[in-house]
């Protein structure tokens, strides 16, 4: 089976279309365009396999081309913007099951075909693992985001050996089908990889998550890359890399804005209690206010920041927040959105929510560039965050969080924060600035409080 | 050039490629790049079809199909989620250039910042 010369052509203009997405997706204007050529570039590629190779079963093929379609597109368009990164997690895991299947299909194939060449045995064993590591991983993650099970690490007495072990006999069993290629080999391989693909989530703590999921789509773009090998595609083998190489680059930058290491995101929680924080309420005493209260603050500072966090998000009231920010700006004071590079569930997921709320662009503040104008500002207001503005990650090396570069919000005159509970953040640690003498608590729902605050602030 | 060879060329070159390319992304844009980034390797659609296409049993053909299925949620899903992103994006800056016509009282009237 060799693929004609206009379809490798069309293949190489195909590949230069998801390097050109790539591209354009690392510039805010660039962005949409360039996810669209890369959907071009995938429509083409889609068309091209259809009259470059000889297809059986030609209707089967497209009516579960169809079905794919449908589901993927519903889910895409039903999401709501808070779920996303459980979305893209479910989506990479597909990418990955599917990329495992194809591996055992041709696993069957070229040996039924006979004398299989080692390096082609090699490719298909790789993808077959680290395929099935994905799905069941990125399962995992989205059992975890979707808080359909716990998003605090699980670890057992005797994981580590467990986990040792699933892996020891995962990279044995993905060797031995080197030499000895059975099917049955291939199977038992595929089962193993699910087994470790869940066994290397679980200990992940909620925070954490994200980087796994980038993690596990690097995993998946690898798993098409040597499938590509395998089927003798080279644009599988470019599409594949791409992703594999953006994918552990993109997971190092998102882990560095996180101030943790990989190892200690994957392995931190078997090394004792470490990553796991209480999670528990405090009872120490906090000062709390009104609403009214609070509008006097924020209608007569001058300088006010906002911080946004996921919990904003899930109350649903970037658009309460919005009408607030924008009574405020009539009113003449200076106001800003600080955004933490991991604010929401994973890094740039807040820009996304509030652009959603239609928040201009020039409102929101990354964290370098607003850090120093803390000192200067009279209220910030923190709505739904809790771990991004935690001094511990600075003054507490026991802290799970230490070490993540926070927003400065302990430096301004005053701080309140809109919370409907002292349950903790995230990371399941207590917030030292939620005690300081500067801090005021406004208790409640994030939406009606803000409706509340709100109106208030209107009647000044 | 022995083929091996060949494609182990073409392996490392995207390597450099796929990092070249993102090596400067703004946090702000970490969440559509890795939705964009999760899309592009819903290639695999392309294996899935091949295999299936050359199925020879009932039992084969019925998983390629699963696999061809999974295959275009990843592709078709991945671009649509992304493109609903970004759309939010684009809309916000045309949304913030109205706003600054009339000029806000008081509000933000610096420079853009790019």
């Amino acid at each position: 089976m060799t693929t004609p010369v206009w379809a490798q052509l069309s293949y190489l203009v195909a590949a230069v279309c998801f390097i050109v997405a790539l591209k354009g997706l690392s510039s805010p204007k660039a962005a949409r365009r360039g996810n669209l050529i890369g959907a071009a570039g995938a429509v083409l590629a889609c068309v091209t396999v259809f009259f470059a190779a000889e297809i059986d079963h030609l209707l089967p093929i497209l009516v579960a081309v169809a079905v794919g379609t449908v589901i993927g597109a519903v889910g895409a368009y039903r999401v709501q913007m808070t779920q996303m990164p459980q979305l893209v997690a479910l989506f990479n895991g597909v990418g990955g099951g599917a990329a495992a299947i194809v591996a055992l299909v041709e696993l069957n194939k070229i040996i039924a075909a006979g004398s299989p060449g080692p390096v082609e045995l090699a490719a298909t064993s790789f993808t077959i693992m680290i395929g099935t590591i994905s799905f069941a991983g990125s399962v995992v993650t989205f059992l975890k985001l979707q808080e359909l099970m716990t998003s605090r690490p699980v670890v057992f007495p005797g994981y580590p050996l467990a986990y040792g072990a699933a892996l020891l006999a995962t990279l044995a069993a993905a060797v031995l089908l080197v030499p000895v290629a059975t099917l049955w080999l291939g199977i038992v391989l595929a089962v193993l990889g699910l087994v470790l693909g869940v066994l290397l989530v679980l200990p992940v703590g909620g925070a954490d998550v994200p980087i796994v999921i980038s993690l596990l789509n690097a995993f998946t773009g690898l798993a098409v890359a040597a499938s590509g090998y395998v089927l003798q595609n080279v644009l599988l083998l470019v599409a594949g890399t791409l992703v594999g190489a953006a994918g552990t680059l993109l997971t190092r930058l998102m882990a560095a804005a996180m101030g943790r290491s990989l190892f200690n995101i994957l392995f931190g929680s078997l090394r004792g209690g470490s990553t796991l924080g209480g999670g528990v309420a405090s009872d120490r005493p906090v000062r709390s206010a009104g609403p009214a209260d609070v509008a006097i603050l924020l209608g007569y500072a001058e300088r006010v920041i906002i911080v946004p966090g996921y919990g904003l998000a899930v109350a649903q009231a970037q658009h309460t927040l919005k009408q607030l920010v924008d009574v405020l700006l009539e009113r003449g004071t200076k106001v800003d959105y600080a955004i933490h590079p991991v604010a929401g569930r994973m890094p740039g997921h807040m820009n996304v929510l509030l652009a959603e709320a239609q928040v201009p662009y020039e409102q929101l503040k990354e964290m370098d560039e607003i850090n120093p104008e803390f000192k200067q500002t009279d209220v910030v207001l923190v709505v739904g965050a809790n771990d991004v503005v935690n001094p511990a990650a600075e003054t507490t090396p026991s802290a799970p969080i230490y070490g993540m570069p926070i927003l400065k919000a302990n430096e301004a005159k005053q701080v309140v924060f809109l919370k409907r509970s002292m349950r903790p953040g995230f990371a399941g640690i207590e917030n030292e600035l939620l005690f300081e003498p500067t801090t005021t608590l406004l208790f409640g729902d994030a939406k009606d409080t803000l409706a509340k605050l709100l109106a208030a602030v209107k009647a000044l | 050039m022995s083929e091996p060879l060949v494609w182990l060329t073409v392996f490392i070159l995207a390597i450099f490629v796929g990092n070249e390319v993102i090596a400067k992304v703004s946090s702000t844009l970490h969440t559509p790049l890795m939705s964009g980034a999760n899309a592009i390797h819903g290639v695999i659609l392309l294996g899935a079809v091949l295999v299936a296409g050359s199925a020879d049993t009932t039992p084969v053909l019925v998983v390629a199909l699963l696999a061809v299925v999974l295959a275009s949620i990843n592709m078709v899903g991945g671009f649509v989620v992304t493109d609903r992103m970004l759309q939010m994006f684009s809309g916000r800056r045309r949304i913030a250039k109205v706003d600054q016509r009339p000029g806000l009282p008081g509000g933000d009237t610096r420079e853009l910042p790019r």
